[in-house]
């Protein structure tokens, strides 16, 4: 008897495409020894801009966390501007108020008007923090892992609220890059797989039948060894890590005659080429995703 | 020494051999440079690829390397084209051997010359014979669009089947001509920002600044430029098949004076890119795609109801199960019209439900979403031609029975499960979210390098076929070398 199987596989297939992830399955933990609260000093000085090297000059001293914004840190934010009032629920989203952008009606440029936004959504499954109607908390195992499903107006929020600004382009650029050389990624010319949290880059995170990639705690690629995992010591020169994968960071910049906010760094989600210090993203400021986290720059 | 002189005759010297040599080499740097990105760098294949070949892989280096991949494939395309447009049309013996000697070192200089210069560290040298072989293409192209002078008397057509003017100006030349002529001058709508970036070494992908809201008038012809010349190499694929295929009738002269208006109003549009006509030239493009697809339309309804015809010559009353065999029952037939229409749906379809909504929908995603969009879109698009492509080349090289069914179908179906698939991934945000895409991304992708996949095992088999077809005294390329008309096997 023949065996119908070409339509078998086929349904096998589409059922395979269609089947449920657990946003929850079980994480590792790992101590990365790397402190969230760490800043790092940027020279005032001249270093090479973007994929064609072009020579910029920033004229000041600067600082900038040496790790992404993590879980614990944003949480403790929520309590504290929730409790004094900077925050309001807003159905299910945490919303904040933004003074607006000067609106000039470029072609496909949305207003951004003075007015309260989404800071971070509420009950999303892909979100690393819980609400339990009066206070928030890290996902257990989450709390050193980078901020995310935060929207622009939501980074730029917290830094504001503890008197920081979100980097601007140049300035996560030149942390990411140094001032010495015209290197694609932060530790130098080349990218294996244990450098950097990438799509496929078989780090301990991720899944690649089930939920794909998930976020690796701040500093995790440091050198250290994890379970059998070696990392490979990836920081930029000025000692940032994260600079490279992970999650795609919210920068400063608003231009004139565009809402779009900007992104650098490459995620989790993204292949090695994004992952290169001059590639940009762009959204929204109101877009959030488990790929997308931020940190923030200050006068030193 | 014979026995090499008369391949190399044969290969280079005959239309099917010319199309064979460029069917292969396109083949061969698929199979070589496909495995440097996608799935095949997630499994490790590409490290050991660039290992093994010692290429030199510069990250700053990616976006040059890219647009010389892309060049180089579609160099070969057109040329590919151009001798089966010398193939099918009359013209003087001399511009179509003139058209073919240049086109051939041009392709293959552009596609050695420039890979070697991308891919295996920046020899200038290279870069100047890959820019001299892009050149010779050109003016191959102009010799071309000088042959297809449709206002010589000797080209008029006779016939009062097929579109033509009172005087007897032949439309479809009138079109083939219109479409050369646009070609010429789109490619310099990329030569130009070409040199002008070339030089200062500044390249980069149109899909990257495409959020940009102030673009230079170079990004602007950069980004019109390759919107163009796929645009028209679809429509002079879409002219060769409908000759192929005899195109004549009511039908033909609808669509004749229809393409060859879209044609002109689509570059016009195009080219406005770049003039004051900026924020109108999308409107102008619409106007110029809308008579082109429609010519298209009528090619198809020509081609599947001529397909019907003959399949059911002698059933006095057919039903429409017998009409449908018979539409399907030669796939190198019905397939490169399927395609046209599988199109649609994976291309124009995606294109236009982009512009319609791309503010509401589309800006709202960030812009490496829409860049999957852009790319997939014309990737698609491409493989499209070149699947047209290889269904025509199956029937020139006479491919019977079994084998001829298989063949196409092969084409056709893996093809179109990997162009679906694509589409899907390019779309997915509008039904899934990204945290829970991971088993969709990995069915879709499974799909696609399935298909692709096994569409270049295809290749592959046809091509070593070829190969060894080339050692026998009296191969099929031995009957090929006489065949160089290709005018003569329309039927």
């Amino acid at each position: 008897m023949k065996r119908p199987i070409g339509p078998l596989l086929a349904v096998v297939l589409l059922l395979s495409a269609c089947s449920p992830v657990d946003l929850n399955a079980p994480l590792p933990v790992y101590e990365t020894g790397v402190d969230p609260e760490a800043w790092a000093l940027v020279p005032a000085g001249e270093f090479l801009s973007g994929q064609h090297n072009d020579p910029v000059t920033i004229e000041y001293d600067y600082e900038i966390m040496v790790t992404d914004a993590s879980v614990s840190q944003y949480v403790a934010f929520l309590n504290q501007a929730l409790a004094d009032g900077t925050l309001d629920i807003d159905g299910d989203q945490v919303v904040g108020f933004y003074p607006g952008d000067e609106f000039r009606a470029v072609k496909h440029e949305v207003e951004i008007a003075a007015a309260d936004y989404l800071f971070v959504p509420l009950g999303d499954p892909a979100s690393r923090f819980a609400f339990d109607g009066t206070a928030f908390s890290a996902n257990p195992g989450y709390e050193a892992h980078p901020m995310t499903n935060v929207s622009w107006f939501g980074a730029w929020g917290y830094c504001g609220y503890n008197g920081y600004v979100l980097p601007s382009e140049l300035e996560w650029e030149k942390a990411a890059r140094g001032s010495t050389d015209d290197r694609p990624f932060p530790w130098g010319d080349e990218i294996l797989r244990n450098n950097a949290n990438f799509y496929a880059s078989r780090d301990p995170f991720e899944n690649m039948g089930s939920f794909g990639s998930r976020t690796s705690p701040v500093g995790f690629y440091n050198g250290q060894t994890y379970g059998g995992y070696a990392t490979l010591d990836s920081a930029s020169p000025y000692g940032l890590y994260d600079m490279a994968g992970n999650v795609w960071q919210w920068t400063g910049d608003a231009y004139e005659g565009q809402h779009y906010r900007y992104l650098r760094g490459g995620s989790k989600d993204t292949y090695e080429m994004d992952l290169r210090i001059w590639v940009r993203n762009n959204a929204t400021p109101t877009y959030y995703s488990p790929g997308v986290g931020f940190r923030c720059a200050r006068d030193p | 020494m014979q026995f090499v002189r008369d391949r190399l005759n044969y290969l280079f010297r005959s239309t099917k051999g010319l199309i064979l040599v460029a069917v292969a080499m396109i083949a061969l740097e698929t199979a070589v440079f496909g495995m440097l990105s996608g799935p095949m760098a997630e499994f490790g294949v590409r490290d050991v690829v660039v290992r093994a070949m010692r290429m030199d892989l510069v990250q700053a280096e990616r976006e040059g390397r890219i647009i010389i991949l892309y060049h180089s494939i579609a160099m070969a395309v057109v040329a590919i084209e151009s001798y089966m447009i010398t193939g099918l049309l009359k013209m003087k013996e001399f511009y179509r051997a003139a058209v073919r000697v240049f086109i051939t070192i041009g392709y293959l200089m552009a596609m050695i010359f420039g890979m070697g210069f991308a891919y295996w560290g920046h020899n200038w040298a290279l870069h100047g014979l890959y820019i001299a072989g892009l050149t010779l293409i050109f003016f191959a192209g102009v010799l071309l669009a000088i042959a297809l002078w449709p206002w010589n008397k000797e080209a008029y057509q006779l016939d009062d089947a097929y579109a033509r003017t009172k005087r007897g100006v032949d439309m479809e030349r009138v079109a083939f001509f219109a479409t050369a002529v646009t070609t010429l001058i789109s490619a310099g709508f990329g030569a130009i920002p070409g040199s002008f970036f070339g030089n200062g070494f500044e390249a980069f992908l149109a899909e990257n600044i495409i959020r940009y809201p102030e673009k230079s008038t170079m990004e602007y012809s950069v980004i019109g430029h390759l919107h163009i010349m796929l645009a028209l190499v679809a429509i002079m694929i879409t002219l060769i098949i409908g000759r192929w295929l005899n195109f004549k009738g009511i039908l033909h002269k609808i669509a004749m004076p229809l393409i060859i208006l879209g044609t002109i109003v689509l570059n016009l549009g195009v080219w406005g890119v770049v003039t004051p006509l900026e924020p109108v030239a999308h409107m102008i493009i619409y106007v110029g795609a809308t008579p082109a697809m429609l010519g298209a339309l009528m090619l198809v309804i020509f081609g599947w109801q001529k397909l019907i015809r003959e399949g059911v010559a002698g059933i006095q009353k057919p039903t429409f199960l017998q009409k449908l065999a018979a539409l399907v029952r030669d796939p190198l037939k019905f397939g490169p019209l399927w395609q046209m229409v599988f199109m649609n749906f994976t291309v124009s379809g995606i294109g236009i439900l982009m512009a319609v909504r791309l503010d509401e929908i589309f800006r709202l995603w960030p812009a490496r979403e829409e860049r999957i969009e852009l790319t997939g879109h014309w990737h698609v698009l491409s493989a499209i031609i070149a699947t047209i492509i290889l269904l025509y080349y199956g029937d020139m090289i006479g491919l019977k029975g079994k084998i001829r069914t298989l063949y196409g179908w092969a084409i056709i179906l893996l093809s179109d499960i990997a162009f679906a698939s694509v589409t899907l991934f390019e779309m997915k945000r509008l039904f899934i979210s990204e945290a829970t895409q991971q088993p969709l991304v990995n069915t879709v992708m499974l799909l696609m390098d399935f298909g692709l996949g096994m569409l270049l095992v295809i290749l592959a088999m046809v091509m070593v076929w070829r190969l060894a077809d080339l050692f026998k005294k009296k191969g099929r390329w031995t009957e090929e070398r006489g065949q160089d008309d290709l005018s003569a096997e329309v039927r």
